[in-house]
């Protein structure tokens, strides 16, 4: 397990080296320069002395090696526009993003699993088009409608929940945001739980179970459901990093403070340091997940461990 | 001074009178909102000009002067006195021996001093530099050429002289955030940016990244009385239809309406009563470019301004919610003409002076705008059918907001739309289009013109206020003859305010720019 891990961390190096080489070439060439965005009527003498300040006068290959290099130490440099740290600045949104991200992951695996083995267990049913219809419907709804619309139903019609904030980080304040960012992912796995159950269903090992005497609930339990988890599992690992992603509309619209908020306000302001701060730190999110799922794949499947 | 009261909304009138007839209430909490972007962009308000983050700096800080909206005009905050000599260019300010910042330290004149020393140095780049600029050798210490700035000496603790390069009135200066009042021992330090101090009437609590400031009450604040809240809450709500609905739940007391709510408020009758608006000084523009060739000739400039049917723009695609244009100074300023009439939608006329103009069959250009749904993208998208009626055709060339900014004040455009403050001080408005003003200052357009340099000219020399301000008008009739940009409007800002909440002031800088401490709810808030 150790040298798969090794391994799979090793692999990880080329990707993060290539994300932080694109996204500071981007920003770099880009028109638009944090100098600009601060003040309308500065001396251009001012706005040479602040670039050189900040670096920005120096070649683009030089300004990179600089970034990696402190990179190296854990340091995401200063952000250019509050000279605050930018590891401090991400710590300070990172706790409510993955509040976020974690439990509309829960509601999707909650509701979307199951849905999709219901839905599975009994093809063609009334359960299983009612449920396909509302996969596919949760995969189409843009989400800042969604939220808009769940908002005005639970907040001002119904008057349940809050419409926005974070309030003291309390759950009744992480229900819609949650929810809203959960749907689509709930419906991706209700339709893949849906798929890989049916698949397996009809597979030789499930029929020889089955012929063998055994009860359909522990044929479900032992061969089917743990067949199906793989596939489940790679589109959880794949839909955490959407969700990091979507977070940005989702935080934006519920005044959710996350980094998807910083990243958006960063690439307007062109604070370089924060925007390669916080896409890194999405990258490796995404990478890490990806790691724990891969090593799940080992648990659940042992044969993929040594493959 | 300024003439507010012409364009305020009935209700919105009636909301200021009950605030004349009732008792103001102690205690409750305000919740305000910051509707313009996903977050504040940070605690240190020397360091931004985003009018997102002047809202809570309003509550927090102070600066020399304050903007009275009543008065339309800004008034002595910090000081009590200001004795001016020297030939209008020196201005001694007697400073208020009874501001204390939040760490209960009494202010003195070694940090008004400290504070614009701060926002003068060069390598940071302060936005407020434009303001502090005007002090003699302010100038030098942005260049790294002096430490302190000469013109600012201290007399006392309570007594700073202030010499000024020109003779302006230092309110229009010093009344933004931008040039607010730090604490000198404390804000040179690291710990400033995460718990900011100030003179405001209420103190730090919280700042929750991407979604509210907190702050409460600060009991030394120096206007006996108030505040009168205990507590300010300013969340951060960029999305409109989000803060629709929070308004709506009653968990918001204020919020910025776009063109479509308007409407949608204005046809509520159970919302039409919170609308208050009033005319911001801004004035939105197509700017030409005069080295390009066609908009090097008045009569292509004017032609534009006949082309286009302004009025149409702002009914239907604007919903309303600007008024038309009939010069650059806007409704608001102090020197609005109100004879100046707007140029007629006329495309006959528009293509006659095109052809006199040597263009009978117009000509192409690139139009660079931003996405703004007020000024940008729509705005051009409406325009470019009208212009096409008269034979100009024009190239649309999209660039973000910030990339905006670089190109206007580089010059690399044919053409461009943009909003543009344009008060509340009307000299330096007008001061914008004066020859010696550089394009990467405010004279985007790159205007020249020896009348009109004359006149601003002799406005700047002139002591009695009359007659600058005739000539003032003179330059703005001038500027409006020449038409180096397409007069489109004036903003008119919208917000929607709670009936418990009471004493808003129509402020004509920026509608969400309060004096907080004037504010209060009654016991029907839901907000305790």
């Amino acid at each position: 397990m150790l040298s798969f891990l090794i391994r799979r961390l090793l692999q990880t190096i080329p990707t993060v080296l290539a994300v932080v080489l694109l996204v500071f070439v981007l920003f770099s060439v880009v028109p638009g320069s944090i100098v600009s965005t601060m003040s309308d009527d500065s001396d251009p003498q001012v706005e040479l002395r602040m670039k050189k300040q900040l670096g920005l006068d120096q070649p683009v290959y030089m300004r990179f090696g600089a970034y990696v290099a402190r990179l190296a130490t854990g340091d995401l440099g200063a952000s250019f526009r509050t000279r605050e740290p930018v590891t401090t600045m991400i710590a300070k949104r990172a706790w409510p993003t993955l509040q976020l991200i974690f439990a509309s992951m829960a509601f999707a695996v909650l509701l979307g699993v199951p849905l999709g083995f219901v839905a599975a267990l009994r093809p063609g049913s009334l359960v299983d088009t009612v449920s396909m219809v509302l996969a596919v419907s949760g995969l189409s709804l843009a989400k800042f409608w969604l939220g808009l619309l769940l908002m005005y139903l639970f907040a001002l019609r119904l008057g349940w929940l809050p419409s926005f904030g974070y309030g003291d980080g309390s759950l009744k304040y992480l229900i819609l945001p949650a929810v809203t960012l959960g749907v689509s992912p709930m419906a991706l796995l209700a339709r893949t739980t849906r798929a890989a159950v049916l698949e397996i269903m009809t597979a030789d090992f499930v029929r020889t179970a089955r012929s063998k005497g055994m009860s359909e609930t522990r044929v479900v339990k032992w061969h089917v459901m743990r067949n199906a988890l793989v596939l489940i599992l790679t589109t959880m690992g794949l839909q955490f990093g959407a969700l990091m992603g979507q977070a940005v509309v989702v935080e934006k619209l519920f005044s959710w403070p996350g980094i998807g908020s910083l990243l958006v306000d960063s690439v307007l302001q062109r604070d370089i340091p924060a925007v390669q701060g916080s896409i890194l730190v999405v990258v490796l999110f995404f990478l890490a997940i990806n790691l724990l799922i891969d090593v799940l794949y080992g648990v659940i499947d042992p044969r993929i461990r040594y493959a | 001074m300024f003439r507010t009261i012409a364009i305020v909304a009935g209700l919105g009138l009636a909301l200021a009178g009950t605030v004349e007839a009732q008792t103001p209430r102690k205690g409750g909490t305000i919740r305000m909102t910051a509707p313009y972007g996903s977050s504040f962009t940070s605690l240190d308000i020397h360091t931004t000009q985003r009018a997102q983050d002047e809202i809570y700096a309003k509550a927090l800080h102070r600066s020399l002067y304050i903007w009275n909206s009543a008065q339309g005009k800004p008034v002595l905050e910090l000081a009590r006195e200001d004795v001016v000599s020297g030939g209008g260019l020196v201005h001694t300010f007697k400073l208020r021996d009874d501001a204390y910042f939040h760490n209960g330290r009494k202010m003195t004149a070694d940090d008004v001093i400290w504070s614009y020393n701060r926002i003068m140095d060069g390598s940071k780049a302060y936005p407020g530099a434009r303001y502090v600029r005007v002090i003699e050798g302010a100038a030098a210490v942005e260049k790294g050429q002096a430490k302190d700035i000469s013109g600012l000496k201290k007399i006392d603790d309570f007594t700073i002289e202030m010499k000024l390069t020109e003779k302006v009135d230092p309110g229009f200066y010093f009344f933004t955030a931008l040039t607010s009042i730090y604490p000198a021992d404390e804000a040179a330090k690291e710990s400033f940016i995460q718990k900011p101090i100030g003179l405001g009437p209420f103190k730090f609590v919280e700042h929750v990244p991407g979604s509210r400031i907190v702050l409460e009450r600060w009991d030394r604040f120096y206007r006996p009385g108030r505040p009168y809240a205990d507590k300010v809450i300013v969340s951060v709500m960029g999305e409109a239809a989000a803060r629709d609905v929070a308004f709506r739940n009653k968990e918001i007391d204020t919020s910025v309406l776009g063109p479509a709510q308007y409407v949608a408020y204005q046809s509520d009758a159970d919302l039409k009563g919170t609308i208050v608006e009033v005319a911001e000084v801004f004035t939105r523009y197509m700017g030409m470019n005069t080295s390009f060739k066609p908009f090097a000739d008045k009569r292509v400039r004017q032609a534009i301004n006949y082309a286009i049917d302004t009025d149409l723009i702002i009914n239907k695609l604007v919903k309303g919610k600007a008024y038309r244009a009939s010069s650059w100074l806007p409704l608001t300023s102090p020197l609005y003409d109100k004879t100046m009439k707007p140029y007629a939608y006329d495309p006959a006329k528009a293509k006659q002076l095109l052809a006199e103009a040597g263009y009978p069959n117009g000509f192409e250009f690139e139009w660079t705008t931003s996405q703004n749904e007020s000024w940008g993208l729509p705005i051009v998208t409406a325009v470019i059918p009208m212009l096409d009626k008269v034979g100009i055709k024009a190239k649309v060339k999209q660039v973000e907001t910030a990339v905006l900014a670089e190109v206007v004040r580089s010059g690399d455009y044919q053409a461009f739309i943009y909003s543009q403050a344009t008060g509340p001080d009307p000299q330096a408005a007008l001061k914008c289009f004066h020859s010696a003003t550089p394009q990467s200052a405010c004279n985007y357009m790159n205007f020249r013109n020896t009348d009109f340099d004359k006149l601003v000219d002799e406005a700047g020399q002139v002591d009695d206020p009359a007659k600058r301000g005739q000539l003032l008008q003179k330059a703005n009739a001038l500027l409006y003859e020449e038409a180096p940009v397409w007069f489109f409007n004036y903003n008119k800002a919208v917000m929607a305010v709670q009936p418990w909440l009471k004493g808003i002031q129509l402020n004509a800088t920026e509608l969400t720019h309060q004096n907080v401490e004037d504010l209060w709810v009654d016991e029907t808030s839901p907000a305790k």
